[in-house]
C-alpha cells in the first residue's frame, strides 16, 4: 500500500491531506446524521409528502433479521437490511462509525468532553474483557425474538435514537425554540419538529430522556461505552463482519510498537496488535495517528496470525445467555400484561395495528408513529398499559387527545407493520371495505355519576358535538327537567350507541370533567382482536 | 524567623510530628497574620452581601426592589390582559344593505355580487391594509363534507384582498379542534390560501393571550388566540352554515368560537350565553357566510356526504346577526321561531338586529 499512488500524482499535497479517509468518513458522518435529524423533521403531517422517512430505520437489519425470527416473514421495505448487510461483509463494520447517526452522537460527545492526555487514551481504548457483553445481549435478543417476544426495540441504537428523538429531543427542541423572542413566529414554524400544535407531552418520556443521558454521558468515562459494550446491532455486524474483505492490516515489518495507533481507537479493535476485526468500526483514526504508515484498510492479508476474525466470546457464555434468552421468553409472557384476560383498558393500540400477540413480535419501539401522531395522542406505553413487554410501544391516550377520523399517518410509516398500511376508506369502512365495517379502536363508556347533564342537569353535551361518525355514535334524549335551582331546563342527555362507536376518544378528549372523563374509551370491542370484541358480529353487521 | 520556604525545603517528610502521642505543631508552620486591608475588606463585603440580603427579602413590600412577599399572593403570576380594537368600518354611503347575498354562479361570482351587495369589499379594505381572514377549520375533514370553509371561497377572497384591495398582508388563521396542522391541510385551506399569497397562522403554546372583553358575561378574561391579530387591521370571519345539535345552527358569530384557547369546551353548559359574548368578543369588518355547501344534519361534524345540501348563496354582511338570522331561514330552511336564543341575546349585547326586512340586498 505505501509509495506513489496514480491518485497521488493526480492530486497536490493539501487536497490529498483533506482527502484524508477520516475526513471523507467525518462527511459521512455528518450526511447521515443530518439525515436522520431530517427525516424525522419530516416526519410530520405538514411535511411528509412520500418522502421515505423511514429508511433509516428499514435498513437496520437486525429489525429485519429479528422480526423475521419472530414473524416468519420480511415487512414492506425491511429487505433494505440486505444493503448494511452486503456493506459488512464487504468491508467490515463500516455501518458503526460512517453511517449509524448514535454512533456518531456517541462519538461527537466522548470527543467533545475528552479531558485525557493521548497516554491516557491508550488505556482507553484497549479492548478489554467486559466488550463481548453485546453478542451475550444480541443472543439473548434474538433467541427470544424466534420465540415470539420481540425486545430488540430497547436497544437497538436506530430504534433507540429515533425513540429519544421523537419523545425526548424533538419536544424540549420545539419548547426551547418557541420561547426566542422576537423572531418571526411562522419562521419559527419552519424549525420546530411539531408546528401548528399545543406543546406536546409524552408519558414516561423522563425515562427514555434518562436513558439518553446516560448512555451519552456514559462515553465520558468509557469511550463509545453502548457501541462497544450494549450494542446489539453492533454485535450482529461484528458477527458478519469475519468475511468481510476489507480491514485494518498492520505491516509488522513497519510496526514499531508505539501504540499510537491506539489514540482515537473508536473500537477499542486492538489495531496495535492482532487486530479484532469483529470490533473494528473502520474509523480509520489509526491510519491517520500511525507515524510509519505501518497501517491501512486494505483486501484482507493472509497473515491469520495478525488479526482476530471471530468475537471474543467463549462458548459457555454463549451458551449461558442463550439459556436467559429461552428464559426470558416465559419469564416475560407469565408476566401476564398482554393475556386476553388480563389486558389494561387503556391498550389502545393506533388504527391498523395487528392482532396484540401479533403486534408485539413486530414492534419495534421506534415510536415513528408517536413521532407523526398529529393530535399528540399516541404515547409511548408505560409499564402500567403494556407491561415490560409492551413498554414504549404506541397506546393512546385519549386524555391528551383523540385519534383523528381521516389520518393513517402512524399506519404508513411504521417499518415492520405492527401497524399495517392502511387507507382511510379502510379505517372508516368505506369503499370497498363496507362489508368489514370501520375499525374499532375501543368502546366509549358514560360514567354518569360524572357527566353533567345526567348528574348534575347541566347542559353539556361537547362528546355529541365532536363525535365524528355519521350517524353519531353519541346520541341525546331532550329532557325538561327542574334544576337544582327549581328551574325547568331543556337538557340533551347524551347515550352511547356502541354498534356505532370506534374507539376515536374524541368524546373523552373533549369532554370537561376533566380529571375523570365523564365518558372514557377503554379497549374492549378493538377490531383487531376477536378475541377481546364486546358486540355480537352478528349484530354489528345488521347495524352496518 | 526562618524562612518558611526553606524549612519546606530542609523538611520534606510531612507526616506530623508526634510528642506523647500527640501531633505537635511543626516549627516550620506560622499562622500568616491578617493584615488591616484584608479584614476590613472581609467584613465589607459580609456586610454588603448581607445587607442587601436583607433589604431584599425584609424591606417592606412598596419600597423598590423589595422581594418581600407577606401573603404569598405577591408572586402570584400575573397577567395583563389585553383589547382588540373595533375592526368594523361605517357603512359606506352606497350601501343600501347591512346584508349582502350573492345568488348564483361560480362561488367567485358568488362572493362577488355578495360584497357588491355591501358596497363592494374595496370600501372596507384601504391599500396597505393587514387583513386576517379567519374560516371555520375545526375539523380534520374534506371540504366537501360541509363541516369546515370552502377552499376555492378562500382563495378567491385572499386573492380579492391582495391583489383588488391591495392589502399588505392576508393572514389566514383558526384554533381548530383537531389537530391544527392536520386541519388545515386536510381541509385545503392550508395550499388554498396560500396559492392565493395568504400566510397560514397556526396556533401553539405561546400564541395566546388573556383577552379582555368588556361586557361580556363568560369570557370577560379569556385566553385568546392572539398572535395572528399583531398589528392587524381588519378582520373578515368566513363561515359554513352547519347544524349544530345544542344551539341549532353554527354559523358566522359561532365561528368565532374558534379563535378562544384555554378550556373552552365548557362553554357549552351555557351556550347561547357564550354564543352571544363572541359576537361582542370581535367586532368584525365583514362576516361571510358560505352557502354553497351547507351542513343540514350530524353537525357540526357531518361526516358524510348525504349529510350536505349544495346551496347557490353567498353572503356578506356587517350585522351578523342578521345574517345569521337569514341563513337560519333560508339556508338551513328552519322554522323562524325556532331562531337560536343566542341571537336574540347578541341584539340585546347589541351587536346587530334580528330582524333583517329591509336591510339585504340580493343580487342575482
Amino acid at each position: 500500500m505505501s509509495g506513489r499512488t496514480p491518485v497521488d500524482d493526480l492530486l497536490s499535497k493539501p487536497v490529498r491531506k483533506k482527502l484524508r479517509l477520516t475526513n471523507v468518513r467525518i462527511a459521512s458522518q455528518i450526511f447521515f446524521f443530518g439525515a436522520f435529524i431530517l427525516m424525522c423533521w419530516l416526519t410530520w403531517t405538514s411535511r411528509l409528502e412520500g418522502y421515505p422517512v423511514s429508511r433509516i430505520l428499514e435498513m437496520d437489519p437486525l429489525v429485519m433479521i429479528s422480526t423475521m425470527l419472530s414473524t416468519g416473514y420480511v415487512y414492506r421495505y425491511l429487505g433494505w437490511g440486505l444493503l448494511v448487510l452486503g456493506l459488512t461483509l464487504l468491508a467490515g463494520r463500516v455501518f458503526c462509525n460512517w453511517i449509524c447517526p448514535y454512533g456518531t452522537l456517541h462519538q461527537f460527545i466522548g470527543w467533545l468532553f475528552n479531558i485525557h492526555k493521548t497516554k491516557d487514551n491508550f488505556d482507553r481504548n484497549r479492548y478489554l474483557d467486559i466488550y463481548y457483553f453485546k453478542y451475550a445481549l444480541l443472543t439473548v435478543f434474538l433467541i427470544m425474538s424466534a420465540m415470539g417476544a420481540l425486545q430488540i426495540g430497547l436497544l437497538d441504537p436506530i430504534c433507540l435514537m429515533y425513540r429519544s428523538v421523537a419523545t425526548v429531543v424533538a419536544p424540549i427542541f420545539d419548547m426551547t425554540i418557541e420561547q426566542v423572542p422576537g423572531v418571526d413566529p411562522l419562521w419559527i414554524d419552519n424549525l420546530k419538529f411539531a408546528p401548528g400544535v399545543n406543546r406536546r407531552i409524552f408519558v414516561g418520556s423522563f425515562w427514555i430522556g434518562l436513558m439518553l443521558l446516560v448512555l451519552v454521558g456514559a462515553n465520558v468515562y468509557v469511550p463509545r461505552f453502548f457501541c462497544r459494550v450494549l450494542c446489539p446491532l453492533g454485535a450482529l455486524l461484528g458477527v458478519f463482519s469475519r468475511f468481510s474483505l476489507f480491514r485494518i492490516n498492520r505491516d509488522v515489518h513497519k510496526c514499531t510498537d508505539c501504540d499510537l495507533c491506539l489514540t482515537r481507537c473508536e473500537g477499542a479493535a486492538d489495531p496495535q496488535a492482532a487486530v479484532r476485526v469483529s470490533e473494528c468500526f473502520s474509523c480509520m483514526n489509526c491510519i491517520d495517528d500511525c507515524p510509519e504508515d505501518a497501517l491501512s484498510f486494505s483486501m484482507v492479508g493472509l497473515d491469520t496470525k495478525q488479526v482476530k476474525l471471530k468475537p471474543d466470546v467463549s462458548r459457555r457464555r454463549m451458551l449461558f445467555s442463550g439459556i436467559i434468552g429461552a428464559l426470558g421468553y416465559p419469564l416475560i409472557k407469565i408476566h401476564g400484561k398482554n393475556t386476553n384476560e388480563n389486558f389494561s383498558p387503556m391498550l389502545i393500540r393506533p388504527p391498523g395495528s395487528v392482532e396484540e400477540n401479533e403486534f408485539l413480535e413486530k414492534c419495534i419501539k421506534c415510536d415513528q408513529c408517536i413521532n407523526v401522531c398529529p393530535t399528540n395522542v399516541l404515547q409511548p406505553a408505560t409499564w402500567a398499559e403494556g407491561g415490560l413487554e409492551g413498554l414504549w410501544t404506541p397506546v393512546m391516550n385519549f386524555d391528551i387527545s383523540h385519534c383523528q377520523l381521516k389520518c393513517t399517518l402512524c399506519s404508513e410509516v411504521c417499518p415492520t407493520g405492527s401497524i399495517r398500511k392502511i387507507t382511510v376508506e379502510e379505517k372508516l369502512g368505506k369503499g370497498e371495505f363496507v362489508d368489514e365495517g370501520p375499525i374499532v379502536l375501543g368502546t366509549a363508556f358514560f360514567d354518569r355519576g360524572r357527566c353533567l347533564p345526567h348528574a348534575m342537569d347541566i347542559p353539556c353535551v361537547v362528546c355529541e358535538e365532536v363525535c365524528p361518525v355519521s350517524p353519531k355514535a353519541i346520541q341525546t334524549v331532550d329532557e325538561e327537567v327542574k334544576d337544582v335551582f327549581g328551574e325547568i331546563t331543556l337538557l340533551n342527555k347524551p347515550f352511547m350507541v356502541p354498534d356505532l362507536c370506534i374507539g376515536c376518544g374524541i368524546c373523552q378528549a373533549e369532554c370537561p370533567v376533566l380529571d375523570d372523563r365523564a365518558v372514557y374509551v377503554t379497549a374492549v370491542g378493538e377490531s383487531r382482536s376477536s378475541e377481546r370484541s364486546l358486540l355480537l358480529e352478528s349484530r354489528a353487521k345488521s347495524d352496518n | 524567623m526562618t524562612d518558611p520556604k526553606d524549612a519546606r525545603t530542609e523538611d520534606a517528610d510531612e507526616r506530623p510530628l508526634l510528642e506523647n502521642g500527640k501531633p505537635v505543631q511543626r516549627p516550620d508552620y506560622e499562622k500568616g497574620a491578617m493584615g488591616r486591608r484584608s479584614f476590613l475588606g472581609k467584613i465589607g463585603a459580609a456586610t454588603g452581601i448581607l445587607g442587601a440580603a436583607s433589604y431584599i427579602s425584609k424591606a417592606p413590600e412598596d419600597w423598590p426592589l423589595s422581594m418581600r412577599d407577606d401573603s404569598g399572593l405577591r408572586s402570584e403570576p400575573k397577567v395583563t390582559p389585553i383589547r382588540l380594537n373595533d375592526y368594523r368600518i361605517e357603512k359606506s354611503a352606497a350601501a343600501s344593505a347591512d346584508v349582502g347575498i350573492g345568488r348564483g354562479g361560480t362561488p367567485k361570482q358568488m362572493l362577488r355580487k355578495a360584497l357588491d351587495g355591501i358596497g363592494g369589499i374595496e370600501r372596507y379594505i384601504s391599500p396597505g391594509d393587514i387583513v386576517l381572514v379567519k374560516p371555520n377549520v375545526a375539523f380534520d375533514r374534506a371540504p366537501a363534507l360541509g363541516a369546515t370553509s370552502q377552499p376555492e371561497l378562500i382563495e378567491e377572497l385572499v386573492n380579492m384582498l391582495l391583489v383588488d384591495c391591495r392589502a399588505q398582508e392576508v393572514r389566514v388563521a383558526d384554533n381548530p379542534i383537531e389537530s391544527p396542522a392536520d386541519c388545515f391541510m386536510k381541509t385545503g385551506l392550508r395550499a388554498a390560501s396560500e396559492r392565493a399569497g395568504g400566510r397560514v397562522y397556526l396556533p401553539d403554546s405561546n400564541a395566546f393571550k388573556m383577552l379582555n372583553t368588556p361586557g361580556a358575561k363568560l369570557i370577560e378574561e379569556w385566553w385568546f388566540f392572539h398572535r395572528p391579530f399583531t398589528n392587524v387591521d381588519k378582520v373578515i370571519g368566513v363561515a359554513p352554515v352547519k347544524d349544530h345539535n345544542l344551539c341549532y345552527a353554527s354559523m358566522g358569530i359561532k365561528n368565532w368560537y374558534g379563535l378562544l384557547g384555554g378550556r373552552r369546551s365548557q362553554f357549552h353548559q351555557d351556550i347561547h350565553e357564550i354564543v352571544s359574548d363572541l359576537s361582542i368578543m370581535i367586532r368584525p369588518t365583514l362576516t361571510i357566510l358560505d352557502g354553497t355547501k351547507i351542513l343540514m344534519e350530524n353537525g357540526p361534524t357531518g361526516g358524510d356526504p348525504s349529510n350536505v345540501v349544495t346551496g347557490d348563496v353567498v353572503m356578506a354582511a356587517l350585522d351578523a346577526v342578521a345574517q345569521d338570522a337569514w341563513a337560519f331561514e333560508h339556508l338551513l330552511r328552519r322554522d323562524p321561531n325556532d331562531l337560536p336564543e343566542y341571537l336574540h341575546k347578541s341584539e340585546e349585547k347589541g351587536s346587530g338586529r334580528v330582524d333583517y326586512s329591509g336591510r339585504i340586498k340580493e343580487i342575482l
